[in-house]
């Protein structure tokens, strides 16, 4: 039952970023080139799902536990350390370069073009990377 | 405009789904990690084959479809790919972990990140395209 909720909602998000364009690299490098043609659409996909999970989060603030799971499975840090702001840069530098996250680059094999064939290996790289310089002391 | 604030209400409400009944964080790039080198293989993987899937159904009811840069250096690409790896993982959360999820809960480590990738984006998409003319 479980699997079919994440099948579900992988689908909702797939979906939704391929309405919001979010999938199109340029309409994302256009936000983010704020001295260019600038294109506000980001904003609006970010306040659409921020708008939702805000209230959503706070309606089921009162929630002991999923309905289909033994526990929520939540960071509970709420310390703002290196590793977080070093990485949202090295992040930010990859996204403002190439206009893909995460999400649009994994969605962009439902419409492979010859970006796909780099973007996506590239990403998997890096997390391969992270994984064994630092992945591994970090557990 | 519309389509751009309907498709976050419906990656709002997926994130949403994904908590009360798994109480999972519909984070994509730690999803990946999960799927590539954690325990939850499975459930990792139909994630994101949803958001495969999902992106597809909307291509095949005639939405448009990303149309790859003719310019666009390969290598480049390529290290934006690893630079985006490399940091949301070290970061623990991307655009979606992050910025969907972790603004909704009112995280102040969250706040952090998003302010500071936006920023640094910006500041990156403005080097390349205006410095070096790359587009």
């Amino acid at each position: 039952m479980s699997g079919i909720v994440t099948l579900i909602a992988g689908l909702l998000f797939g979906f939704g970023l391929a309405l919001s364009s979010m999938t199109h690299p340029q309409v994302v490098l256009g936000f983010l080139d704020v001295t260019g043609a600038w294109d506000p659409s980001l904003v609006l996909v970010l306040a659409g799902a921020v708008g939702v999970t805000l209230t959503g989060f706070y309606a089921l603030r009162g929630l002991k536990k999923p309905l289909l799971a033994d526990a929520f499975s939540v960071a509970s840090s709420t310390k703002i350390d290196r590793p977080l702001i070093a990485g949202s840069i090295l992040f930010g530098i990859g996204w403002g370069i190439g206009g893909y996250c995460p999400g649009p680059a994994i969605a962009l094999l439902a419409a492979p073009n010859q970006e796909l064939w780099i973007i996506l290996p590239a990403l998997l790289v890096g997390y391969a990377l992270h994984e064994y310089l630092i992945g591994r002391r970090s557990k | 405009m519309i389509a751009a604030l309907l498709g976050g209400v419906l990656i709002g409400s997926a994130a949403l789904l994904f908590f009360a009944l798994n109480g999972r964080i519909a984070g994509v790039s730690g999803i990946i990690r999960n799927f590539l080198f954690g325990k939850e293989r499975l459930g990792s993987m139909l994630f994101l084959i949803g958001v495969v899937a999902g992106a597809g159904i909307f291509y095949a009811l005639g939405g448009s479809t990303p149309v790859a840069r003719e310019n666009f250096p390969a290598w480049l690409l390529a290290l934006a790919g690893v630079l985006t790896g490399f940091g949301t993982a070290l970061a623990r959360g991307c655009t979606s972990g992050h910025g969907v999820c972790g603004l909704g809960r009112l995280s102040p480590r969250s706040l952090a990140a998003v302010a500071t990738f936006i920023g640094t984006a910006m500041l990156t998409t403005f080097v390349v395209r205006h410095i070096f003319g790359v587009s």
